[in-house]
């Protein structure tokens, strides 16, 4: 967030009055409560894991809205929550963007994929993409952009992890907030080995309902303040900040001719992100039938949508009153706006509950990523290409529980590299890297007759590669004082999200590799994958106990 | 997969029916492919499909050049965008706004328009689909 860092240029002053909030006592004491009830809730749903279809997908018994409200709850993860609220708070207008993007995105999975997905699949992407096309090289590919995809959303987490803890117990250092994250990592090893699927999924439902009740509170709360008159908000959050540009657009991007495309290219990556999120499209996998997993978006798209309407109010609340500034140099950074103006209007009380819920929202979200990778490595690269098969469910789920650990020991090294980043700029950096590695080759196979093995490939990891490298020569990992590694300056690449490159791009691939491929996919694939993805015929049931 | 059928031998997929076991739900035999691809053909699925893409491809390019124009604005066209309309309530918060309308808008016409117009010829064609294909080939 090279845009952000320009506002954090006020005297560290500021930063000492602020830097405890609260009562770390209290705060503590309400997020352990929270803890330990989730943790026995997930004991409790997990008892009836027998088989892989429980483990990953929940027995496929779960009803479209409790669903819907388990996709709000992966989805609405620490970007949502922290990130938007700060970019909002300090960025104005320009926050906005990642809301009405984050939101818009799921026309895409409603539309095109979600129920072409669930009537076609079993438990992952894979199983959609290599329907019809050579299972070994199809599901690699799959099973690495996964991989890649949930690592980029844990760094995010985990990085908003830290900002929130920092906050809440006053731990400003840098190692102390290394600290925090590896405490979060263990706790969600422990999370998804013994909850799976069912266990995360009701981990899901119950932390959806907390921060959209507790987003909605602090809504209320705010409005009330202005006589739930949105635009004396706005006319204070304006004063607050002495800047009348926090209500306009270009606040952050509208610099210079690269910041505004470099909008166009968080736009982009934002509404083509979410239909090929892989713990998002997982999610799918856990409702009977596809009419319930209509359902299931359709409740995600309501309870998302009024979600992030509160934070438009919470992030210009934030800005109203506390001031860009002081949200800026708190620990924490940009990422603290909401715990702050939780803090500002209740007390530390508010702030306790409302940093818990923000907390057992990171945990849910990253033991969510974290399942999706276990589960895309032990059954894509383990199962069918590894032990080709001849494995068994049990030692299936033991290569996926030790994919947890080691997914959980990364996204910890990780977290702890992207500390003080925005969470949503963070994510919408894995929304990129999930539209280029995954859409295009999503879109082909449920709705190009003429796809082939060559085009998946050659996208995927042509996206992927894109995607990636972009990044990596990009202003987020160096040349400026806010980057990852700030010693050095190799970001030839001038835009900070890469999607207006990498996305186009693997649309391209894939369909310059079909073109150009000599050999053709077996047509009655296409014809089965086309009729079950339209009628539903031959779909997995629930699994009954 | 297999299949006697594919044009090219595929090395990777030598590994018959059980290998993928996990991985997809019809480790069915070719007569059912073969099922599967007189489905297609015929005019009702095709009619099924007609209706679904007829919906949803317009749709998507309807919401997806409204969602880029509304990117584009806010992007280059600042002062119209910053023109106050009521208060501190200028045209860029409106447009946004209406996004979110026009999300949910769309949502609520894709449902009634699946429950109504697609349900009913997915159900039909899956009951028979289901009927005539051995059970056995299917699950």
């Amino acid at each position: 967030m090279t845009v952000l860092a320009t506002t954090a240029a006020v005297p560290l002053a500021a930063a000492a009055e602020s830097t405890s909030v609260g009562n770390p006592f209290v705060n503590i004491g309400i997020f352990a409560l929270f803890v330990g009830v989730t943790l026995v809730v997930v004991l409790r749903a997990s008892k009836n894991n027998k088989t892989a279809a429980d483990y990953y997908a929940g027995g496929r018994s779960f009803t479209g809205t409790q669903n819907g409200t388990a996709i709000a709850g992966d989805y609405l993860s620490a970007a949502s929550f922290l990130g938007i609220c700060g970019a909002i708070a300090i960025n104005g207008y320009d926050g906005f963007l990642y809301s009405i993007g984050f939101l818009v995105a799921w026309l895409v999975a409603l539309l095109l994929v979600a129920e072409m997905l669930r009537n076609t699949g079993k438990f992952t992407m894979a199983d959609v993409l290599s329907f019809r096309l050579k299972q070994r090289p199809i599901r690699i590919a799959a099973a690495i952009t996964t991989l890649a995809v949930c690592l980029f959303y844990l760094l995010a987490q985990m990085a908003g992890a830290g900002a929130l803890v920092s906050l809440l117990l006053g731990i400003d250092g840098r190692l102390g907030q290394s600290l925090v994250i590896t405490v979060v990592g263990a706790l969600m090893i422990v999370y998804v080995l013994v909850g799976g699927m069912k266990g995360t999924t009701w981990v899901q439902i119950i932390k959806a309902c907390l921060l959209i009740a507790g987003a909605f509170i602090m809504t209320i709360w705010v409005l009330s303040m202005y006589g739930f008159n949105l635009s004396s908000l706005l006319g204070d959050a304006v004063a607050t900040a002495g800047n009348p540009a926090l209500l306009d657009p270009g606040l952050a991007y509208g610099k210079t001719e690269t910041s505004k495309l470099d909008f166009i290219s968080l736009a982009l990556a934002l509404v083509l992100g979410t239909a090929a999120l892989p713990h998002v499209l997982m999610r799918f996998y856990t409702v009977p039938t596809a009419k319930e997993a209509r359902k299931s978006v359709v409740w995600a798209i309501w309870l998302i949508g009024a979600f992030y309407l509160f934070t438009l109010v919470l992030g210009y609340g934030a800005g109203a009153l506390i001031g860009p500034e002081r949200i800026a140099n708190a620990p924490g950074g940009v990422n603290s706006a909401a715990p702050l103006l939780a803090f500002e209007l209740g007390g530390p009380i508010l702030l306790g509950v409302i940093s818990a819920v923000a907390f057992a929202t990171i945990l849910a979200v990253v033991a969510g990523l974290t399942i999706t990778a276990a589960a895309s490595f032990a059954h894509d690269i383990y199962a069918n290409v590894v032990a080709k098969g001849r494995t068994t469910p049990a030692q299936e789920m033991k290569v996926a529980r030790r994919t947890v650990v080691v997914i959980g020991i990364l996204a910890i090294l990780g977290g702890i590299g992207a500390q003080g980043q925005n969470v949503a700029f963070l994510v919408a950096l894995a929304f990129a890297v999930a539209a280029s590695a995954n859409l295009p080759t999503i879109v082909y196979s449920l709705y190009w007759k003429r796809f082939s093995t060559q085009g998946a490939v050659w996208s995927m990891y042509g996206g992927l590669a894109t995607a990636i490298v972009l990044i990596a020569f990009s202003p987020v990992v160096s040349g400026t004082e806010k980057s990852m590694i700030t010693g050095a300056d190799f970001a030839i690449f001038p835009l900070s999200n890469p999607g207006i490159i990498s996305i186009p791009l693997a649309f391209l691939l894939g369909w310059l590799g079909t073109v150009l491929s000599k050999s053709k996919e077996d047509p009655a694939k296409q014809a089965e994958m086309e009729v079950r993805s339209l009628t539903g015929v031959g779909a997995e049931k629930a699994v009954e106990h | 997969m297999a299949h006697p059928t594919t044009p090219e031998p595929l090395p990777e997929d030598l590994a018959g029916p059980g290998v993928d076991a996990g991985t997809r739900t019809g480790d069915h035999p070719r007569e059912a492919a073969g099922e599967f691809m007189a489905v297609q053909a015929s005019g009702e699925f095709q009619e099924l499909r007609r209706t679904h893409r007829s919906f949803v491809f317009p749709m998507a390019v309807a919401f997806l050049v409204w969602y880029f124009a509304y990117v584009l604005l806010a992007d280059y066209a600042h002062d119209f965008m910053s023109i106050k309309l009521a208060g501190n309530i200028n045209v860029g918060l409106v447009l946004g706004l209406l996004q979110f309308v026009s999300t949910f808008g769309i949502t609520a016409a894709y449902v009634h328009f699946s429950n109504k117009k697609l349900d009913p010829k997915a159900t039909a064609l899956r009951e028979r689909l289901e009927a005539t294909v051995d059970q056995g080939d299917l699950k």
